[in-house]
């Protein structure tokens, strides 16, 4: 795009449209694509890639965009998943639970960027991961939201107010069709706005953004609110789905792993990144699951440890800059 | 008329090691005013007191009548005094455009009229043809000269320069004079700190020189060339006595 041997590049506004374009067209097909989808074995693969794309999408803004590396995106998604059974346990309808779980994902995002933004370096990743795992703790132990055994949503009978279906995956995949394209529409028209440049120029230099009066510290803190209230509405949208929660499988230090992986492997800090890394991640996660069984256990973080490797060796911008290289080739042939 | 930054008693100590001590200078409007001294003078000390980046022990800062004294950098900034690094800081993943883009913001919400303010900036500084470049990729010249231009995004008033015109070939350094020639006949006030004389005396209106954190002298730069303490201070015992 911005190579001096492309023909002449596209205006940036011109490039933002084109980007908008495109990812509208790949939500438009997987629309289309999924509404064809009669077998719930792909159905299901395609519901729970969708999650990993729209909560890739939400650590991007904050690890990708800003520069701020979580390891601990488990603790907002597992506030979103508890809080949204817990208001199901009490008759309280899962699309009004949905916002305020977003609500307390972000402000848990927030509170814990108050005192770590401040720090420099590694300091920021180390305390995401301890708190995230001390709150996973909390909650194994926890009695009242059900400790190890975790909470069980009875079925109660197809209802939209509720996200309940069991005759058919579909309502499901729309649903994650809507996360996963309204937070990448979100950092879409945030990367080309203030608040996108900002957190850039915060991630490539704090000291140069301050002297053009960017508010490191504010920017870093709206990025952290966007990015929790993002996971959260994803584990809220994951209990809805399954139906059951426990610290095990919405708030354990490997859900944090698994979230930030796409980005990492796809391209941190691109809108494409996210996207591409959750399909590669998620058929991976779930190969390892079904054909190794009880000894697949951390199979498919060894294939992802070989993928990053492979991925920093030959495409240190990840997958999604073999879109953008094609892309070049194709305008200068 | 009012001085646009006076700098009043101004000290900082970095553990027992005192960096400034009792710092006083002024600034008018349109001025262009060099900072000289030896190393470890207290130049940079000197610089981000006033940019926000060091919060003196005491002594104010005043800009434009207002204290501005231990703001922080980002309301600096805001306040109107731009600034450019000694060791190069671009946004190295962004194109030379998007550098712009950044300080743009700061006066526009929006994108497009961001990015034309951006690009009149880019013309102003003679990058218009490098937009689309990503900052990495270009020469410590061009680095400088973005610098600038970002600086120059937030209209600022005053501009901080430290070591613009050093490390650069005669001619990048001769574009260099002339760039800023050009933003002082548009009003701009400038504080730069340079060593290599030959550049900076001839573009300067006052200079002063700075010696283990005092302020040496003041004076116009056929003045301060005259003056033994300067000299002493600055190229050492044999060029005074000689």
């Amino acid at each position: 795009m911005s190579h001096p041997h492309a023909l002449p590049a596209p205006s940036l506004l011109l490039a933002h449209r084109r980007r908008g374009l495109a990812l509208a067209g790949f939500f438009l097909l997987l629309l289309l694509g999924g509404a064809g989808v009669s077998d719930p074995y792909t159905a299901n693969l395609l519901i729970i890639a969708l999650l990993f794309a729209g909560l890739a999408q939400s650590w991007n803004l904050l690890g990708g965009f800003c520069g701020q590396i979580s390891l601990g995106h488990a603790l907002y998604f597992g506030l979103g998943a508890y809080l949204t059974t817990l208001a199901r346990l009490d008759h309280i309808p899962t699309l009004a639970a949905l916002p305020a779980a977003a609500l307390v994902g972000g402000a848990a995002a927030v509170l814990i960027g108050l005192p770590v933004f401040r720090l420099t370096g590694h300091h920021y990743a180390i305390a995401t991961l301890v708190i995230a795992e001390a709150v996973y703790l909390l909650f194994l132990n926890w009695d009242w939201v059900g400790a190890a055994s975790g909470l069980f949503v009875s079925y109660q009978g197809e209802s939209w107010l509720d996200l309940s279906f069991r005759t058919s995956k579909f309502p499901y995949l729309l649903a994650m069709l809507l996360y996963a394209g309204g937070i990448t529409a979100l950092a879409w028209a945030l990367s080309a706005a203030r608040l996108g440049y900002d957190w850039r120029a915060v991630r490539d230099d704090p000291a140069a953004a301050a002297s053009l009066g960017v508010g490191v510290h504010q920017v870093k803190l709206l990025a952290a609110l966007l990015s929790g209230a993002g996971t959260a509405l994803g584990g809220g949208l994951y209990a809805a789905y399954v139906n059951y929660v426990d610290p095990d499988s919405v708030m354990a230090s490997r859900l944090s792993i698994e979230i930030a992986l796409p980005a990492v492997m796809g391209g941190v800090g691109t809108l494409w990144g996210p996207l591409i890394g959750a399909a590669v991640e998620v058929p991976v996660s779930e190969f390892s699951r079904s054909y190794m069984g009880g000894s697949g256990q951390g199979f498919d973080l060894m294939v992802y440890g070989g993928l990053i490797m492979a991925i920093a060796l030959f495409r240190p911008e990840g997958l999604a800059s073999l879109l953008a290289g094609l892309r070049r080739r194709g305008r200068t042939a | 008329m009012a001085a646009l930054l006076e700098v009043e008693g101004v000290s900082k100590a970095f553990g027992g090691l005192a960096a400034l001590t009792d710092v006083s200078f002024h600034l008018e409007g349109g001025e262009i005013l060099g900072l000289i001294g030896p190393n470890g003078a207290g130049k940079s000390t000197l610089f981000g007191c006033i940019a926000g980046a060091i919060r003196p022990d005491r002594g104010r800062i005043r800009f434009a009548g207002r204290d501005i004294t231990g703001l922080g950098a980002e309301r600096i900034a805001r306040a109107g005094i731009g600034r450019t690094f000694q060791v190069m800081r671009s946004f190295e993943t962004l194109s030379v455009l998007e550098n712009v883009l950044v300080g743009s913001f700061r006066r526009h919400r929006r994108l497009r009229p961001a990015l034309a303010a951006s690009r009149a900036v880019l013309e102003r500084t003679g990058l218009l043809g490098r937009e689309n470049v990503p900052a990495a990729a270009l020469t410590p010249a061009e680095k400088r000269r973005l610098e600038i231009a970002r600086a120059l995004a937030l209209s600022p008033r005053l501009l901080l320069l430290d070591e613009t015109l050093t490390g650069l070939t005669p001619r990048e350094a001769e574009e260099g004079v002339a760039l800023l020639r050009a933003l002082r006949a548009e009003g701009l006030t400038l504080l730069m700190v340079e060593h290599v004389m030959e550049i900076l005396l001839p573009l300067v209106d006052r200079v002063v020189v700075l010696d283990l954190g005092r302020v040496l002298t003041i004076g116009t730069p056929e003045e301060i060339v005259r003056h033994p303490e300067t000299l002493r201070a600055y190229f050492g015992e044999r060029h005074a006595r000689g």
